[in-house]
């Protein structure tokens, strides 16, 4: 856990740039989801969910976010064994 | 046209078993012509049942050339030409000859018109499979393909259960649409979903396919799943399970890949995770959900091919493939890093994952499969996030694993540009590619390019990347640990070993105790017999011994040489036994004269 963030931060100022840039990116991608809020705009949407500005930014946080900690804390302990297991 | 025109799977098979003939640059060559030959036969098809052939009571048709069969056959033997050329340096024939005839029988597979042949073929697939696997050359991975014939020979033995009673029930060998409506089509339907890798059913894929040769896992990774999915398009399009199938396949599959630390496998579950969507789009029926499983079994196959290419470039230089012992290698394998970066990126605009993806999403949502549409939209941010960032960053940035090698082997870079110029041209082009060949006709087309579901992936891919990073950056993000997690296969993993035990002890406790029993039984009444002429023997000599005054030790010592001699059977035969004997003889010859 610690190693792959020490990892990351060794890898230096790069990966800082990198993680901001893409949260710029982010930021704006998720102000141009306002534009839809316009009538002029048809978002061409199923389900009403779709019509909420950044619904998709906030599944796919979120995705990210239960898929790690579901499978750090429950997954891994139920399953890890060493690697010799089945030897 | 001639109602036997040359068949592509004809020449795949035919120069599959003509590899071994060959050495050196002829083999690779021959093995490079043979998918070009047969993509020629291909573009030559014309729409029909071609191939009728009469087999005692029924026709079997060898080629049934429509929409749906072509589009499969294009894009499998597409992708064994950029196999075959990335992994043209094989040594040995093993690898070619298996990987050209896992294709041809692939190809035989979509093409069969009749349920028999389907079966022939769809059989066959296990051989090519299990060639590449123990072309690995390892002691796991011999185990790995012992397991995958295992598990395959089980699912084929259902399927065929299937189809026998099917062909007695209807009387015909036809294989159209189906349905799960009986007992034959439930053991059908469940001899499918060995092969597509249903939760439960699965275990054999990222058990085996990382454990294969490096060439051989493409090959895996195309044929077996995808020939799945063409067989339950042809046979149970719009049944409803499906869709709850494919969706738990779209997820549990994910947890894995976050967890897992060999990358072939994180991309092995990731396909779990992408054979998932291809199911519910079978499982959702409308004419554009069916278009979109084909679509996006074609676009899946060329990227995944490619991402498992650029991890495989990475294990034939540095013959490592876990992510704790990779990291940086962008520096030395530049190429192989952007190519990986093309293929990871297959969901996002422009790339081809995006353009066939979004038409079963589109289907599922059409078709209100609220919480189907849900797990898709999940799964697209987890597949990115695990077969797209998680493989390239531990490859190819992360920390410095202090690895320097070469960039990958100019056929390799080939075969990967290939690949990569295939998911970026459809991507671009999906009009003009990819939405020609969809099998079944659609009210109107499809656009997958508005606005609003392109500002949607971005955000939906965006803060999946910016999740990672955070998460990287705070210490959340599981660790990449040397372990192996537990899957299905467990259970008959350690129940084989539990399953020989008892076997071994029960089965050879039997034997023992019949064997000893049978065999004790028979010394004893040997002995017994032995001794009993003995024992008669002496009672009756005993009282001539003693009328004739015969010391009482000289008796012991008679009876005991008396015993001796019967117990060994030499006891002297005297002049009145021989003439018994003799007239005994005559008098048997006599009542039979």
């Amino acid at each position: 856990m610690e190693e792959n963030s020490d990892k990351f931060k060794k890898s230096g100022k790069a990966a800082i740039a990198t993680v901001v840039i893409l949260a710029i990116v982010c930021g704006l991608l998720f102000a141009a989801d306002f534009i839809f809020l316009s009538e002029q705009f048809d978002k061409h949407a199923y389900f009403e969910w779709e019509n909420w500005p950044g619904f998709y930014a906030i599944i796919g946080f979120a995705a990210c976010v239960i898929l790690a900690l579901f499978s750090r804390f429950i997954l891994r302990p139920i399953v890890k064994r060493e690697e010799d297991f089945y030897e | 046209m001639s109602n036997f025109p040359l068949l592509p799977q004809f020449i795949l098979i035919f120069a599959a078993l003509l590899i071994p003939l060959f050495k050196g640059k002829l083999r690779a060559a021959l093995a490079l012509v043979a998918p070009l030959a047969a993509f020629a036969s291909l573009l030559q098809l014309q729409e029909g049942m071609f191939w009728k052939i009469n087999m005692i009571q029924f026709e079997l048709v060898l080629a049934r050339v429509d929409g749906l069969s072509l589009i499969f056959a294009n894009i499998f033997i597409l992708a064994s030409f950029i196999a075959i050329l990335f992994n043209l340096k094989a040594k040995g024939s093993v690898e070619h000859f298996a990987g050209l005839l896992y294709a041809g029988c692939a190809v035989g597979m979509v093409f069969a018109g009749d349920i028999i042949t389907f079966f022939i073929f769809w059989e066959m697939l296990t051989i090519g499979a299990v060639l590449l696997i123990l072309s690995r050359k390892s002691i796991t991975s011999m185990g790995a393909a012992v397991r995958y014939m295992l598990v395959h020979v089980v699912g084929g033995l259902i399927l065929m259960a299937g189809v026998m009673l099917h062909i007695a029930e209807t009387g015909s060998i036809a294989f159209g649409e189906i349905g799960v409506t009986n007992l034959s089509s439930l053991l059908i339907f469940i001899g499918f979903g060995v092969n597509c890798a249903w939760p439960f059913l699965h275990s054999w894929l990222p058990d085996a396919y990382p454990e294969a040769s490096i060439g051989g896992t493409l090959f895996l990774a195309t044929f077996t799943t995808k020939g799945a999915i063409y067989a339950l398009i042809r046979a149970f399009p719009g049944e409803p399970s499906l869709i709850w199938i494919g969706t738990a396949m779209a997820i549990f599959a994910l947890f894995y890949a976050v967890i897992e630390n060999d990358l072939r496998k994180v991309l092995a579950y990731s396909l779990i995770n992408q054979v998932g969507f291809m199911v519910i789009g079978v499982g959702v029926g409308t004419p554009l959900a069916l278009n979109g499983a084909a679509a996006q079994a074609y676009c899946h196959i060329i990227y995944k091919s490619l991402l498992f290419m650029a991890i495989g470039a990475v294990m034939y230089r540095t013959g490592k493939s876990k992510a704790t012992e990779l990291g940086g290698l962008f520096k030395s394998m530049p190429w192989t890093a952007v190519l990986c970066i093309v293929a990871s990126m297959a969901s996002f605009p422009l790339f081809n994952g995006f353009v066939s993806k979004s038409m079963i999403m589109s289907a599922a949502a059409y078709d209100h499969q609220t919480i189907a549409w849900l797990a898709m939209v999940f799964g697209t941010a987890g597949v990115f996030l695990l077969a797209g960032i998680k493989i390239t960053y531990f490859a190819f940035f992360s920390k410095d694993s202090g690895i320097r090698t070469q960039e990958a082997p100019w056929n390799m870079l080939v075969a990967m540009g290939i690949a990569a110029l295939l998911v970026i041209g459809i991507g671009v082009f999906p009009n003009q590619t990819l939405y020609q060949m969809l099998p079944f006709a659609m009210e109107k087309a499809y656009e997958p390019y508005t606005l609003s579901h392109i500002i949607a992936q971005l955000l939906l891919l965006g803060f999946t990347g910016l999740a990672f990073s955070l998460m990287l950056l705070a210490g959340v993000y599981p660790a990449e640990i040397r372990s192996i997690n537990l899957d299905f296969d467990v259970i008959y993993r350690k129940t084989a070993g539990l399953g020989y035990r008892f076997f071994d002890y029960s089965l050879n406790e039997i034997n023992r105790v019949t064997k000893s029993s049978t065999i004790g039984f028979i010394d004893k009444l040997s002995d017994f017999a032995t001794q009993a002429c003995a024992n008669v023997a002496v009672i009756v000599s005993r009282p001539f011994w003693a009328i004739s005054g015969k010391s009482s030790d000289k008796i012991e010592e008679l009876s005991n040489s008396i015993r001796k001699k019967l117990g060994r059977g030499t006891l002297p035969f005297g002049f009145a036994g021989s003439m018994i004997l003799a007239a005994m003889i005559i008098m048997v010859a006599a009542a039979f004269v």
